[in-house]
């Protein structure tokens, strides 16, 4: 998809407006933090947990050639095929050629963050195969041809009605008087469209939670079980992932594991975890005939060794998007591409480039919620930072908050002529201001009393009046 | 009570501009825990230039505090997010200079939180300030998750006479000032502090405090725009029992 992250403030500015994402936004912004909390207070050892999380990732990261090269010895070990992909288009063309040597029209999809940025739905449709998304908010955007809006929860802008039009527009096969109100309704619908999918489709493809070193294994986890179908019922299993996700042994994942629910959704485990190692063995029940992993590289790499490293331990669990006040104010396709939310903000610059994305990393306060509730402790207010000194460095920085940077960066460098300024504008403002306590309007900060008041100075710096305090203090004595 | 100690106060730009008497309250508390105060000449901590990548600005800003305050026993800010900066940040920007590294983890070493330090260096349990007001405490970002400020104010917000405090839902849920954040993206910062005034609306206190001026001018125009007659103060101002000497923010002196 082409990014649209340098319209960040124009596409925030429509997410406010939009009554609808408002209302989803406002029931997903107590929810999510609350099961968080929940879950973790039955789990004393959270804690410790996330540091064990964090040292498996910081020693993968730092042997990943290593463990990528295990870990493809022990798929083709097992019979699967792994394909390496140093780029989107790479990634691209690694699973149509799949799919064309298995003759696939229907292509059934579990969810996949890696296959939204390798925009690998279009690339599909575009020479003739049809793409099913089987996650219920997967399928619900892609029948209103849109990005996903959360990293997990894809649909979580809307609320039923709007996916109850999604439906009626699309399932004309269906009676258009039958009843949509609820939930229960809406899912029975979506299975019943999709439940022959899954029997007709050539190929399955899904992503990867972690993709185990030790065993050559893919996990992944699902809340509604559309991920097994996909992966078992097709001839062909296409395992579609970055480089990142690889863990070294079962009992890693197994760790990671025990974070990631928590962290992302507030239960103690996902409905559906599933290992696939291989194809279908002989004597096996089921399970697919093929089975290929397409590993994506597509930047990740780069940042290895360098100051945004950390950012690769991520496990996609959406816990930062879920605790952070601006996602939850601007939703999540106000970031423009396919990460929104604190992990969006580090990772789209890196992977769409700084000029696109360069308002992402402004766009925080710096609140730390993120930080302070990401399993694997990645410091993203500071790796946001890391981008606003690029941006800074690289001028990129739009130039009046520059030069008006500076410029107060020079006068706070001069004690003396700073105090001098800072007791003029006290005194100006607070004279100002005396009767009223506050403006209304200001000119020079308009962006801060078009929507709230400015409170007034008092009226003298502390400075200054410090200083008679003293010198009364001195003639006392 | 402590050893007696010297105390340099970071009375932070924002307090110096707007709100001098956050400084004279710091200063009371400071001496009533056993300090001496001295105030050095100081302009900002720095982190204007910091958090908007100006890494060299920061850095000179950086190097003049850490000259300022050497040789206190103790540097106090009454504001969570000045103090984060030195204690947090300074180390950080200093990473790859290791002499100035070395005395920016001395300063950092010494600097603390107004009240974090009165409860925690100085062993106050309670204040001897008297206020009749039902009163809700924001938790200023930097503070809570940077310095794990939390406890402290309210234990001796709890022991101010006539005073009762009460949880406003969110407490813990940024503002939406950010610094320069509430300029650059005006329309966010309006939403996360409309948000944050209509649970404090919601809370029917008379009163909400905090440990940063710069949060507490943004709820306190926000609130004021929405007409609202909570007041709004520094959690210091209260704890020093000088809400006399000056009124609630945004409100006018006569």
């Amino acid at each position: 998809m082409q990014p649209t992250s340098h319209s960040f403030p124009e596409n925030a500015r429509a997410g406010l407006a939009d009554p609808v994402l408002q209302q989803a936004l406002g029931l997903a912004r107590t929810g999510f933090p609350q099961r968080r909390l929940e879950a973790i207070a039955r789990l004393p050892e959270f804690e410790a947990l996330r540091e064990e999380g964090r040292a498996i990732k910081d020693h993968v990261l730092a042997h990943l050639d290593f463990y990528l090269e295990l870990y493809e010895r022990n798929v083709t070990a097992s019979g699967g095929h792994v394909h390496w992909a140093r780029t989107a288009e790479e990634a691209r063309a690694a699973v149509l050629d799949i799919c064309r040597a298995a003759n696939a029209r229907i292509v059934t999809k579990g969810k996949s963050m890696v296959a939204e940025e390798i925009a690998l739905n279009d690339h599909l449709e575009q020479n003739g195969i049809t793409p099913v998304e089987t996650d219920l908010g997967e399928y619900i955007i892609q029948l209103r041809h849109e990005p996903p809006s959360h990293i997990i929860a894809p649909a979580i802008h809307l609320m039923k009605e709007q996916v109850a039009d999604a439906f009626r527009g699309a399932h004309t096969e269906l009676d258009p008087a039958r009843p949509l109100a609820d939930p229960r309704a809406l899912c029975d619908e979506a299975r019943t469209v999709l439940r022959p999918r899954f029997l007709s489709a050539d190929v399955g493809i899904t992503g990867a939670n972690f993709l185990v070193a030790e065993t050559g294994s893919s996990i992944i986890v699902t809340n509604e079980g559309n991920g097994d179908l996909t992966q078992i019922l097709p001839r062909v299993h296409i395992v579609v992932t970055g480089i990142e996700k690889i863990v070294p042994t079962l009992e890693d994942a197994a760790t990671l594991l025990r974070l990631l629910a928590r962290s992302a959704t507030g239960q103690e485990f996902s409905s559906y975890t599933t290992i696939s190692t291989g194809p279908r063995r002989a004597g096996d029940l089921d399970g697919p005939e093929e089975y290929h992993v397409v590993l994506v590289d597509n930047g990740r790499s780069a940042l290895l060794g360098g100051e945004f490293q950390d950012m690769l331990r991520c496990l996609r669990c959406a816990a930062c998007l879920n605790h952070c006040p601006v996602y939850a104010a601007v939703g999540g396709h106000a970031y423009g591409w396919v990460y929104p939310g604190p992990m969006g903000a580090v990772l789209t610059p890196a992977l769409v480039g700084v000029g696109e994305a360069s308002h992402l990393p402004n766009a925080s306060t710096f609140c730390g919620r993120c930080e302070s509730v990401c399993p694997v402790k990645i410091p993203l207010p500071k790796m946001m930072r890391h981008w606003r000194e690029r941006e800074f460095a690289w001028k990129l920085t739009p130039p009046v908050y520059r030069s008006g940077l500076k410029l107060w960066a020079w006068v706070a460098q001069r004690p003396p002529l700073y105090h001098a300024l800072a007791g003029i504008a006290a005194r100006v403002l607070g004279w100002a201001g005396v009767y009223r306590g506050r403006f209304r309007s200001l000119p020079l900060a308009s962006g801060w009393t078009a929507v709230r008041d400015m409170p007034a100075p008092q009226g003298r710096s502390f400075q200054s009046l410090w200083a008679e305090h003293q010198r009364r203090a001195g003639k006392a004595r | 009570m402590p050893e007696p100690a010297r105390v340099a106060l970071l009375v932070t730009c924002l307090v110096d501009l707007f709100r001098p008497s956050v400084g004279f309250a710091a200063v009371k508390l400071l001496e009533l825990a056993g300090c001496t105060v001295e105030v050095p000449a100081q302009t900002c901590c720095g982190q204007p230039a910091y958090n908007s990548g100006d890494k060299a600005d920061a850095k000179a800003i950086a190097r003049q505090v850490i000259a300022a305050f050497s040789g206190y026993d103790y540097v106090v800010a009454p504001s969570g997010s000045c103090a984060g900066m030195v204690e947090v940040h300074y180390p950080e920007l200093f990473a790859d200079e290791p002499e100035t590294l070395a005395k920016a983890q001395e300063l950092a070493s010494r600097t603390y939180e107004l009240v974090a330090f009165l409860v925690d260096m100085r062993g106050m349990a309670a204040v001897s300030a008297q206020w009749p007001r039902k009163v809700t405490y924001h938790d200023a970002c930097s503070g809570l998750r940077e310095l794990g400020v939390k406890q402290q104010p309210r234990k001796l917000l709890v022991s101010v006479d006539g005073l009762q405090l009460t949880e406003v839902p969110g407490a813990e849920v940024c503002c939406g000032f950010g610094g320069t954040f509430c300029i650059k993206y005006p329309e966010i910062s309006d939403k996360m502090v409309t948000d944050k005034a209509a649970d404090i609306a919601a809370t029917g206190a008379d009163a909400v405090l905090a440990g940063d001026l710069g949060c507490l001018l943004n709820i306190a125009g926000k609130l004021s725009r929405r007409g609202s007659n909570v007041e709004v103060r520094h959690v210091a101002e209260v704890l020093a029992g000088m809400t006399d000497d000056a009124p609630p923010i945004g409100l006018p002196t006569r």
